[in-house]
């Protein structure tokens, strides 16, 4: 082995890759290496919490059920504690010292784009389980949250028909409220309204008062809230406390994913609008068998299983449907399967991969902050990543590696 | 016209917030020439004290106004006795080691209560102003850092304990000579200092409710003001309250957060290079 | 053994230990621990500038990020723009060193000192954090850049050898510069340190007043020494640039301000070794803290694998029980020691060296 090892450090990374696969290969008792990359501490954590629980759970359930290819599966849990740099060491970590067969992290678009590089340069497959803003168009990756082309354009008509033309946006400042934004212009101005301000706000902002007031000022029908994590929570508690929750109604794709419907009280936020992939209280077979599965695992107690969380066990289930297909952990045997346009029956439907894409045809469904509880209100069957599949065709060019910023 | 009156109160509103939140420290660092970095997360605590009272049935004006004050002074007479009092003339060494203690309260607070924001609703409901609608709770916070600034000047300038406190801080040994025991007046100081930090951390808990990483938030602009202010302790956080939450408030209004953020930032690098004792090395040198 | 014998070995020593550590890493380490080792070696510069600055020339500045950050930044902005790697790499150290002499300038000479010193760079570095932060709009951008505020700027193209746009350092090659930029950089302040300016820098630290008295003018030795750390803190950021492809606002953050200043603390003010040890070993805990997540949901295990915590709890002990670091401890120790032997022997061999020891 150490005389190898010269040659191992000085080759290019792809036959760095050629032999980390080539060593696994015979190793059939071993354990399948899967690493999870997501933050644990720090800011972020409300996120990254109930996407681990997910992700345990998914791989416990494999396990029980005899693994994958008569394997075991070992879960390798990486905390970034919402630190960039350790982005890009975990992700090296998994790729180089644990060989791992997939890697499923990241959450915010910005750790997904620390990762992407690296696990590209080190030929491991990336799963990024998050809803996010679209566009990414790399053959190595598989994107199983929604992107606005399938919540924002069934949102937005549901709401002005409800409410009004008149649009204010408040939205978090970073790439994902930037084109979330622009996305909700798009579909009001097609819808025949009109968006009076866009206000974006850094992550770290907690006094909205001015904000509130200039809302108040242009008095819109409704307000459009792309705001994200925990400082942000404080505008809905400063527009509750202002009295406005009564007098201006509000949609949202954000809200709930990291239970703000639960930490605010029923006061300040029932009524608003909110659209995803998935809700706890959907109702069908699979659903109610992981909802008691995910309870007996971590308590009855447990909060709520967000999207986010059930984007990741699905981008696990995804993963390993692709693996029996394959016959194999190879990474490229295991992209040629998941491109043959894989199904899951999973708790929120009938989840697809779109092979031109990498993203997800799936079902989204309209519902309405009620109690503590998220009340389904429509449902929209199978929808599919348009805005993505505008710009990105992998079967065209399987090359192509780069997130496009899609023109509106 | 209303929209003036809205204006302004929003404008007093971030003067008293910012008052609220940075005069714990002041008093620590007016009386012990201590830099306490570890003060944004005593706000945090008044917080989480504030929270975890209310739901356990206490009344939240209880809550807000006495335990969490009486929670957050004993966690700070505790740190002072373990913790300060060996640091003592050691400015850069204090600040290091409430770097060190504000690293440790968010690790412990996130251990014990997770980190998802928790909050409590604001009580007053709203009332309207012409076409507008503001919220009562705006008021009543107003109305506390009044209150609170009229009652550390009656303590200071009126009671014993406050010419105790008034002594030490102009010459220390002069006051141990005259009689007076420094390391308890620390003691009491620092405790004094951290429980106003709880209940300005309980008062403003309704408004951005509490997750262990807020102290961040608070840290960096309590620290300006209080050395914008200057030594002295009430007139100086008033002086810099007034100052920067103007600011801060009118720059947001005409543009964004961020730039209401920068100007405030930017606004004390200013001060500073004009006044390297604060505003009260300059102005009112005589106050409190 | 005299001080100065000391001293050479120790230098000697260092030296042998780090150029073998530069060539043999690479034949017998595995890849991803050759990746792990170049960052800290790039964070082992960048600590150096700040035990520079702080540790020898007593300027507390709790905003070295700052510069960190604005070298990564003008390497990413300018390589998008430029395409050759000299340009910006110069660029990257030039930047920060104008802008550290403009801030050096402005609160020395208007003597801005101690704690109002270090809420300045704090200041500073938390203005840049919040106004990249807010530049995710795509009017933001410089030439070919876009600025990306949250996201930062991802896939910033590596290094290459000056002149030869195609040849790229290779992952093996950043290794070789980061640890060789860390050598350089260790000896050549060691060097900076012995010669006239450092002797002065250290007296300023050590008493102003007497400096000023003696002829020197504190301010202007302060302000170079502020701007060397800044140079240095700004080559740092271009080869961490380097080392992720990518940079953010958090470059800029409390956090990465803190980190900076607990490695000199921990490894010891007043010495070179020791802030290059502290990084490495605060760097290597970070990591591991990181990795080994537990799967139980006791409070306590969640407690001890909760990096904040067990940072705070570094901090505090050090302060308390350690507080001029690691290696002037154990020097103070060895000295003790040594002193102890020659007493030993001075009484074994029954000569009154009293006086002299005194």
């Amino acid at each position: 082995m150490k005389v190898n090892r010269r040659k191992f450090v000085q080759g290019t990374a792809a036959t760095v890759a050629a032999g980390m696969f080539g060593s696994s290969a015979w190793a059939a008792d071993e354990p399948i290496n899967v690493a999870s990359i997501h933050d644990l501490s720090g800011g972020l954590d409300i996120y990254g919490k109930p996407m681990v629980d997910a992700l345990t759970l998914a791989v416990e359930e494999a396990n029980a059920a005899g693994g994958l290819l008569g394997r075991q599966i070992k879960l390798i849990n990486y905390d970034t504690q919402s630190n960039m740099q350790l982005y890009t060491q975990f992700a090296q970590q998994a790729a180089l010292k644990d060989k791992v067969a997939v890697v499923h992290g990241g959450i915010t678009s910005a750790s997904r784009e620390v990762i992407r590089p690296v696990l590209d340069k080190f030929k491991t497959l990336y799963f990024y389980n998050t809803q996010y803003e679209g566009g990414v168009c790399d053959r190595n990756q598989f994107d199983t949250g929604v992107t606005p082309a399938q919540t924002v354009e069934k949102l937005v008509p549901h709401a002005m028909k409800k409410w009004g033309k008149k649009v204010y946006v408040v939205a978090a400042d970073y790439n994902y409220g930037q084109i979330t934004s622009q996305w909700v212009k798009k579909y009001v101005t097609e819808n025949g309204g009109e968006v009076s301000s866009i206000d974006f706000f850094p992550l770290d902002v907690t006094n909205f008062g001015p904000t509130i007031s200039k809302i108040q000022a242009a008095k819109p029908d409704f307000v459009w809230s792309a705001l994200v994590g925990g400082a942000h929570i404080s505008f809905y508690r400063q527009w509750a406390a202002a009295g406005m929750r009564k007098s201006i109604p509000m949609a949202s794709t954000t809200f709930a994913v990291g239970n703000e419907h639960i930490v605010l009280s029923p006061d300040e936020c029932n009524g608003m609008l909110v659209c995803y992939n998935y809700f706890q209280d959907l109702k069908n077979k699979t659903n109610e068998a992981f909802v008691t599965a995910f309870h007996k695992r971590f308590g009855a107690d447990y909060p709520n299983v967000t999207e986010l969380a059930m984007g990741t066990y699905q981008g696990f289930q995804l993963w390993a449907e692709g693996v029996k297909k394959a016959k194999s952990i190879d990474r490229m045997k295991v992209i040629e399967a998941l491109e043959t346009g894989i199904s899951i029956d999973a708790p929120s439907g009938k989840v697809t991969i779109d092979p031109a894409t990498h993203h997800c045809v799936l079902d989204v469904h309209i519902a309405e902050v009620s109690d503590k509880k998220l009340k389904v209100l429509e449902d929209f069957a199978q929808q599919k990543p348009s805005d993505t599949a505008a710009v990105c065709d992998l079967i065209k060019n399987p090359t192509d590696n780069q997130q496009y910023v899609i023109k509106i | 016209m209303d929209f003036v009156v809205l204006l302004a109160i929003q404008v007093l509103y971030a003067v008293a917030s910012l008052a609220l939140i940075s005069v714990g420290l002041a008093i620590i660092f007016g009386m012990m020439r201590v830099i306490n970095l570890a003060h944004g997360e005593f706000l945090m605590l008044g917080g989480y004290a504030a929270i975890v009272a209310t739901s356990n049935g206490v009344n939240i004006w209880i809550a807000m106004l006495v335990v969490a004050p009486l929670v957050v002074g004993l966690i700070g007479i505790v740190v002072e006795m373990t913790i300060i009092r060996f640091l003592y003339g050691r400015m850069v060494d204090t600040m290091l080691a409430t770097w060190g203690l504000s690293l440790f309260l968010v690790g412990l607070t996130t251990a014990i209560f997770g980190n998802t924001t928790v909050g409590i609703s604001a009580p007053l409901g709203s009332f309207q102003i012409g076409a507008y609608r503001t919220s009562g709770y705006t008021l009543f916070v107003i109305a506390v850092a009044v209150v609170l600034m009229a009652g550390i000047f009656a303590v200071l300038r009126f009671t014993r304990l406050g010419l105790i406190a008034r002594g030490t801080m102009q010459n220390a040994n002069m006051a141990a000579a005259l009689g007076v025991n420094p390391p308890r007046v620390y003691a009491v100081t620092f405790g004094i200092g951290a429980a106003l930090s709880g209940l300005a951390g309980a008062v403003l808990a309704p408004v951005s409710g509490v997750f262990p990483t807020i102290g961040v938030a608070y840290v960096a602009k309590s620290f300006i003001t209080v050395i914008g202010g200057g030594a002295a302790i009430l007139s100086g956080t008033v002086s810099a309250s007034v100052l920067f939450g103007t600011i801060n408030q009118i720059a947001t209004f005409l543009t964004t957060p961020v730039f209401g953020e920068v100007a405030l930032l930017a606004a004390a690098i200013v001060l500073i290079r004009l006044l390297p004792q604060g505003i009260t090395g300059r102005f009112f040198r005589r106050g409190l | 053994m005299n001080a100065r014998t000391l001293n050479i070995l120790g230098l000697g020593l260092v030296g042998i230990v780090g150029i073998a550590f530069l060539i043999l890493t690479p034949r017998f380490a595995e890849l991803d621990t050759v990746l792990e080792l170049t960052v800290y070696m790039i964070m082992a510069v960048l600590s150096l500038s700040l035990a520079l600055i702080w540790g020898y020339g007593g300027i507390l500045c709790f905003g070295q990020s700052a510069f960190f950050g604005l070298g990564a930044y003008t390497y990413a902005i300018a390589m998008f723009n430029i395409g050759e790697s000299t340009v910006p790499f110069l660029l990257a150290i030039a930047l920060p060193a104008a802008f550290a002499a403009l801030l050096g300038y402005f609160v020395f000479y208007g003597r801005i000192s101690d704690v109002y010193l270090g809420v300045i760079t704090l200041t500073v570095t938390l203005i840049l954090f919040n106004s990249i932060n807010s530049t995710a709009g795509p009017e933001f951008h410089i030439g070919a850049a876009r600025l990306g505020g949250f996201n930062g700027i991802p896939g910033i193209p590596a290094l290459n050898y000056p002149g030869n746009k195609a040849a790229a350092v290779d992952l093996e090659g950043m290794f070789y510069l980061s640890t060789a930029a860390l050598l350089v950089t260790y000896f050549g302040l060691r060097l900076l340190l012995a010669s006239r300016f450092g002797r002065i820098i250290v007296g300023i630290r050590e008493n102003e007043r007497r400096a000023e008295l003696l002829g020197y003018d504190p301010r202007a030795y302060k302000l170079v020494t502020f701007t060397i750390g800044g140079a240095l803190a700004g080559f740092a950021g271009c080869l961490f640039a380097n080392w992720g492809n990518f940079v953010s606002p958090t470059i800029f953050g409390l956090a990465q301000s803190a980190q900076i200043i607990i490695w000199v603390i921990v490894g010891g003010r007043g010495t070179l070794i020791g802030p290059i040890i502290g990084c490495i070993g605060i760097q290597w805990l970070t990591t591991a803290l990181g990795a080994n997540q537990p799967s139980g949901s006791d409070w306590w295990t969640k407690l001890l694998a909760n990096a904040p915590f067990i940072f705070g709890v570094i901090l505090i002990a050090f302060v308390l029980l350690v507080p001029k670091g690691l290696v002037p401890t154990f020097g103070d120790f060895g000295q003790w020691l040594l002193r102890a032997r020659t007493r030993r022997v001075a009484a074994a061999s029954l000569e009154p060296k009293q006086a002299e020891e005194g």
